[in-house]
């Protein structure tokens, strides 16, 4: 584990619903915009956030997601951690294959995800939950 | 429960997404478009994005489903105005939308469909080439 970073800001959203992957998707994107990420920079976040908040609902029957805005250096980062209490990922390897999916998706979301953001981490015990954690710096 | 409006345009069915889609807006949109082309017998769909900020898997398997049962229905389907940044995103993602037909802006999108129908239905009341060669001759 990194040493902690100072946290600018922080917010806490629930996902329960597909109305609430909206709203963090909402909130991603003010947030990417108020530290200035350039447009491109918050469509990929803005998108990652959306796939993860997703697969929270879908496959971790809901949870809640962190936006937080951080500084590290010289550098600002948004780091968005995504936490259900769901069934887990039993194999993380094969969840984070394109094209592998356990429900209707088309398999994209986790790899996706990683592609669009800069820092990616899953954590996932089968039968107590998933944390994934990603950030994207500027 | 909201819906996204569906216009009609001679045999084009027009639908401008202007609203961030929640997942199950997305999928009403889809089983309305579908119905409206089998009610009406449209023979081509454009959908604008050009208001949306965002497109992930989700949307995007809605496009191509869109375009796919479209095509299974004999209409072809256009996505139009994409933003830049959202084509970008769509790539890395890994989505490419391989089968849905796109254009820069509404106009090219129409033009396109229009060229569709042109080339591709015999059974529409056109001059025959037979009329078409007799008539085209300059008059002395």
């Amino acid at each position: 584990m990194r040493a902690p970073v100072p946290v600018l800001k922080s917010d806490e959203l629930p996902i329960r619903s597909s109305s609430d992957v909206v709203v963090v998707r909402q909130l991603v994107r003010t947030r990417a915009i108020e530290a200035a990420f350039s447009l491109v920079d918050q469509t990929r976040i803005v998108t990652a956030a959306s796939e993860l908040a997703r697969n929270t609902l879908e496959y971790g029957g809901g949870g809640r997601a962190r936006i937080d805005v951080i500084r590290e250096g010289v550098r600002t980062g948004l780091r968005i951690t995504f936490e259900d209490k769901g069934p887990g990922i039993a194999n993380l390897e094969l969840a984070l294959t394109d094209g592998y999916t356990t429900g209707r998706g088309l398999g994209l979301g986790l790899g996706g995800a990683r592609r669009l953001m800069n820092d990616f981490q899953i954590e996932s015990k089968p039968g107590e939950g998933t944390r994934v954690v990603v950030v994207r710096w500027h | 429960m909201d819906r996204i409006p569906i216009l009609k345009m001679g045999p084009f069915l027009l639908v401008t997404i202007q609203v961030d889609m929640h997942d199950r807006l997305a999928m009403t949109l889809q089983d309305d478009l579908t119905s409206r082309i089998a009610d009406t017998g449209a023979r081509g769909v454009l959908i604008d994005i050009s208001a949306l900020e965002m497109v992930d898997s989700f949307i995007g398997r809605m496009i191509a489903n869109i375009a796919g049962m479209a095509r299974i229905l004999d209409a072809h389907t256009v996505v139009t105005g994409m933003q830049p940044s959202v084509a970008i995103t769509l790539v890395e993602l890994g989505l490419s939308l391989p089968g849905v037909r796109t254009a820069l802006n509404v106009e090219r999108g129409m033009s396109l469909l229009q060229s569709f129908l042109d080339d591709s239905d015999p059974l529409v009341e056109e001059p025959s080439p037979v009329d078409e060669g007799a008539g085209a001759g300059p008059e002395e």
